[in-house]
């Protein structure tokens, strides 16, 4: 028998996570659903005046995407856990680093990407800043994956047991509070014309550090939860 | 070996003996200590000059935060040696400081409430150490929630663990992403190294204080650590002997 070698092991992952993804596609779809009804609510909720929601719309924005990438890690690890095919990639003599990168890659494409794509239109909604639309679309660009990377180890340590989904909101919020405030803040820094590049050299630095170390942290949770 | 003296530490029958033997002792000097840094701090120090008597809260709200973090600390350092060196007691340790530094959080708060509505003239305000201080609570939430969740102790203690690693490299993060928006909060004044920007009738009341709550807290956790080896080794041989002869004590 022949060894895959690690890119084939991860390509492989990615691709049938992509796979059961689009054979489901209610599981794409209801987390952007998500998205764009809670955007909706705050203007709702607070009044149409533009000058208000131009003000809070990275805020709305932001935590909208952090609540519907919540609701959709559920699915990251849940099924391959409950039908054992999760045990099995644990088993396999591919480093589990790698397994679980290529998962969270797979989970990104799925919920962070469409997000990204759709978010401008929910600017447009919320009057948000004309120059702030660059900076709406980096901060996400490179947050997003953060969402897929922290949240991984929420849901590893959650899998396991059977009401899961109010604990993991519980353990990760917290975790994403740095995304969140130097996001909305230079999104913000980008309303005002000033440069933001601080702001996103952090973010960048929370993405890099949490692509090397969440993996270790989601196998070793991995471990525990399948016992 | 430079570590073989700790070796039977590992055994959870002598820690608990062990923990036993120094509760008494860290109770008793935690009660000195607090009644001699208490009497001092809120009756025979000086008042501050502008805060008035108000400032007295301080001797209980600065421990209680320095605590807050210190017990994190220790937390995720016993977790640590539990998932590198697999020692189950640490485990048991880390689940024992979990409440205790919760507590302690939500002491810092209150009190920091307290202090501000005469000071600041608010109960709140989303100033960067408060909020990291809320964020910290939540932090220790999640740990005692996850601990909770998992029926087997064992399991409890090692996703707990990982969970408080991952806060531990996530809160030096939070805690500097939140000074974005300092506001009111003073500066420290007591951790600053060398000399401190208090005078010392004041300061030193605030050290005996620290140590009396640093023992109190070194005597909840033996509390706590020795139920937490009771519940989990409860159908071992010596456990159930403990318990026998508890009962002839207390039936004599």
């Amino acid at each position: 028998m022949t060894q895959l070698s690690y890119r084939a092991a991860f390509g492989l992952i990615v691709k049938r996570d992509l796979m059961i993804a689009f054979r489901h596609r209610d599981d794409i779809i209801n987390p952007l659903l998500f998205f764009v009804i809670v955007v909706t609510l705050f203007p709702l909720g607070i009044g149409p005046e533009s000058t208000t929601l131009a003000r809070i719309a990275p805020g709305i924005i932001w935590v909208a995407a952090l609540l519907a990438t919540l609701l959709s890690l559920d699915r990251l690890f849940k099924s391959d856990h409950a039908d054992g095919s999760l045990e099995q990639m644990l088993l396999s003599p591919q480093p589990i680093f790698i397994l679980v990168l290529a998962k969270i890659v797979a989970h990104w494409l799925l919920t962070g990407l469409p997000l990204i794509l759709i978010a401008p239109l929910l600017a447009v909604l919320l009057h948000l800043n004309e120059h702030s639309y660059g900076a709406l679309m980096l901060t996400l660009l490179l947050g997003t994956p953060v969402l897929s990377l922290l949240g991984a180890i929420g849901v590893a340590l959650t899998v396991g047991i059977k009401k899961g989904g109010v604990l993991l909101s519980l353990l990760v919020l917290p975790l994403y509070i740095p995304v969140l405030i130097f996001a909305t803040s230079a999104i913000d820094t980008a309303a005002m014309n000033l440069p933001y590049n601080g702001q996103l050299a952090i973010i960048a630095a929370i993405f890099f550090a949490s692509l090397t170390l969440a993996p270790f942290a989601v196998s070793a949770a991995l471990k525990v939860s399948t016992n | 070996m430079m570590w073989k003296w700790l070796h039977p530490y590992a055994n959870p029958e002598i820690s608990y003996h062990f923990a036993g033997k120094i509760l008494p002792w860290c109770a008793r000097l935690a009660f000195v200590f607090l009644a001699i840094g208490l009497t001092w701090a809120l009756l025979f120090a000086p008042a501050d000059y502008q805060q008035g008597d108000t400032f007295r809260i301080f001797y209980l709200h600065v421990p209680a935060a320095m605590l807050s973090m210190g017990i994190y600390l220790g937390m995720a350092i016993a977790a640590l040696s539990s998932l590198v060196w697999q020692l189950r007691l640490a485990d048991a340790t880390a689940a024992a400081m979990a409440p205790i530094g919760a507590t302690f959080t939500f002491i810092a708060l209150i009190t920091g409430a307290a202090w501000g509505k005469p000071m600041w003239g608010t109960w709140w305000i989303w100033d960067a150490r408060l909020t990291s201080e809320l964020i910290l609570l939540f932090l220790y939430l999640g740990v005692i929630a996850l601990h909770n969740a998992f029926e087997d102790k064992n399991l409890a203690g090692k996703a707990a663990g990982i969970l408080a690693l991952v806060g531990v490299i996530n809160l030096p993060i939070i805690k500097y992403s939140v000074e974005w928006w300092n506001t009111l909060h003073q500066g420290a004044t007591v951790s600053k190294l060398g000399q401190p920007s208090m005078t010392a009738d004041m300061f030193w009341p605030f050290v005996v204080c620290f140590i009396g709550f640093a023992f109190f807290v070194t005597a909840l956790i033996c509390l706590r650590f020795r139920s937490e080896i009771l519940n989990r080794n409860s159908m071992r041989p010596w456990v159930r002997e403990l318990v026998a002869t508890e009962e002839k004590v207390h039936a004599v």
